[in-house]
């Protein structure tokens, strides 16, 4: 090795190989100190992360040592009737409430889009809830409004309904929720209204006069051309309400209940970790979300080589 | 993006008289109007309640209330151990701090990454894109010893040290955005008058940059003025309650009833964000629509 490195370097003229290399020392250096601060933040954030792994594999309740007890932890999630509960109230949340707010987010964003007067007027209108949904003022407001005596049964009354106690009810209490965050879909829909305003308008002028129809021209022009964006607000959605915490928490005093119909994925990894102490089964949970998330994240875009079209 | 996302209105109504009849474009409007009222409901409902004696709130339907009065608010104030000027103190001392932390940490990192070349940019740059699809509870319980052995629990350390070290990689890929697009000649012309890296930084590019540490500064404010679950874990101590954490006692302590008192505090806890919402709309809709942010 080291007669090769004294062949190459007695081959070649030493003096201009070398000379580059202090100026390349000192331009590094004004990057690593740029990056100073985040290099810090990521010890922050990788050291735990291996921490997390290495702790989804003991037993921990912060007073003793951590014991290694292999695949326990995962083995027990299998098993716990709980963990399965939250995981059916998160996809079940999940899996409504994305579809649903972007499907209105695309509606309102393609409405806006027509050229309308006020147009600034109205997307501050839709878009300001969704800044507001996950305080907790509005999901104390929410449960007040969809109470057992609330506005919105007030509201059915007048049409003959008598509404159930729509957060009380098990049956009922996650819809509300589901509700909640389609009214934040204001976030989406700024971003599709900007992806809308890039399609050109010629796209439309030259399909209208070979006579397609609306709908066609939705199908045939506007999803394919805006499919980039809505699959990214795909995956931004999923993987913000896969981690959904305060709603179900506010909304429950804490409890996921009733009958924990609000018992979201991480509010069950908060009570695990931090009411119960264990440490090492909520650190496995979380191992347990990233992979699912990571999955989801995989699935699509492996789907996407098939509905996602990128213009060049 | 921001030419295109400027509201035209003179653009916008000969678009809308184009090849729409008059029903056309009433019909439009009158269900846009519906959804907005909808949308607004709620928040209506909330103000209205807000100024409502307990008895009338859930009785009352009429958002205009037939008995109206201020009590709500000055009893509220006083209602739970602390004075909820405390709280309103608390939250602001924090998301102060957490703006000053992620403009000047973020803008830092952002500046290495979008026009410093140096051995492994590339890999730390995926590296930061890949943090920020990394769900937050991963790093929960490590986090969390590691700030209790640092004897940082009850402190505001847990929240603010990680927004001085540009742990927000969504801050960055936006600063780091709108650097890429002011014109290298800059920086060039920089160097040549005799500037190093960082005073082409903070005299070139940071003033430029100016509209992206806007909706940085925005978007921190709101998130960091909502945020639940970070001062739920680490502050126990209900002299250091953040205002989200102050209104929670109000639902434990629901038995009494109080609820004018918690809508007129829940009123005072989302005003800031209507208020900061108005006045930098401009930023918000533009950085959401550049990086995807909530």
């Amino acid at each position: 090795m080291t007669a090769l490195l004294e062949r190459t370097t007695r081959a070649r003229p030493a003096a201009p190989a070398r000379k580059p290399a202090p100026r390349k020392r000192r331009r590094d250096r004004a990057g690593y100190v740029f990056l100073l601060p985040w290099f810090v933040g990521m010890l922050f954030t990788i050291v735990p992360f291996f921490a997390s792994l290495y702790l989804a594999f003991t037993d921990y309740n912060l007073l003793n040592a951590p014991r290694w007890i292999g695949f326990a932890n995962f083995r027990e999630m299998l098993a716990d009737p709980l963990l399965r509960q939250s995981m059916k109230v998160t996809f079940l949340y999940t899996f409504i409430s994305v579809p649903a707010s972007l499907a209105v987010a695309l509606l309102v964003a393609m409405v806006l889009n027509k050229g309308i007067r006020g147009l600034a007027v109205y997307r501050a209108v839709f878009y300001l809830p969704s800044l507001l949904g996950g305080s907790v003022a509005i999901v104390i407001l929410w449960r007040h409004i969809f109470g057992a005596n609330g506005i919105v049964n007030d509201l059915l009354g007048w049409f003959g309904i008598h509404g159930p106690g729509w957060t009380s009810d098990p049956d009922f209490s996650l819809s509300t929720l589901i509700l909640l965050h389609v009214w934040t879909f204001g976030s989406p829909m700024v971003i599709f209204l900007a992806g809308l305003r890039q399609i050109p308008v010629m796209y439309y002028e030259a399909s209208a006069i070979d006579g397609a129809s609306k709908w066609q021209q939705f199908r045939s022009i506007t999803l394919p051309l805006l499919s980039p964006i809505i699959f990214f607000n795909l995956i931004q959605s999923l993987i913000s309400s896969f981690q959904t915490f305060t709603q179900g928490f506010v909304m429950s005093g804490g409890t996921g209940g009733p009958a924990d119909s609000t018992l979201f994925y991480n509010l069950y990894l908060y009570q695990q970790g931090f009411s119960q102490f264990h440490m090492g089964y909520a650190s496995a949970m979380a191992w347990m979300l990233l992979v699912i998330i990571a999955a989801f994240t995989a699935i699509n875009f492996l789907a996407a080589k098939y509905w996602v079209f990128y213009e060049q | 993006m921001s030419i295109v996302l400027k509201a035209r209105p003179a653009e916008d109504s000969y678009f809308e008289n184009l090849g729409n009849t008059r029903f056309v474009r009433f019909r439009r409007h009158l269900i846009l109007c519906a959804i907005g009222i909808v949308m607004m409901y709620p928040l209506a409902w909330l103000i209205s309640s807000s100024v409502k004696p307990n008895t009338l709130i859930f009785k009352d339907l009429s958002l205009w209330p037939a008995q109206f009065q201020l009590s709500n608010y000055t009893d509220g104030w006083n209602a739970l151990q602390q004075p909820f000027s405390i709280y309103l103190m608390n939250s602001l001392v924090i998301v102060v701090l957490s703006i000053i932390g992620n403009l000047l940490s973020c803008s830092l990192a952002a500046y290495g990454f979008a026009r410093l070349d140096f051995g492994g940019r590339k890999l730390f740059f995926a590296l930061m894109l890949g943090t920020m699809m990394l769900p937050g509870h991963v790093l929960l319980v490590p986090q969390y010893i590691m700030f209790s052995k640092l004897d940082w629990l009850n402190t505001y350390y847990p929240l603010l040290v990680p927004n001085f070290l540009a742990t927000n990689a969504f801050y960055i890929f936006l600063m780091v955005q709108f650097m890429r697009a002011l014109p290298r000649e800059l920086d060039d012309a920089a160097r040549i008058d005799g500037c190093g890296p960082f005073r082409t930084f903070y005299r070139i590019i940071l003033p430029l940059c100016l509209p992206a540490l806007a909706t940085t500064a925005v978007f921190t404010f709101i998130s960091v003025w909502n945020e639940f679950f970070g001062p739920l874990l680490y502050l126990t101590d209900p002299e250091l309650y953040t205002v989200p954490l102050a209104l929670r006692q109000f639902m434990d302590s629901e038995g009494q009833s109080q609820w004018g008192q918690m809508f007129a505090m829940s009123f005072v806890s989302v005003a800031p964000v209507i208020g900061f919402f108005i006045a930098g709309q401009k930023y918000l809709v533009k950085g959401i629509a550049t990086t995807g942010l909530k």
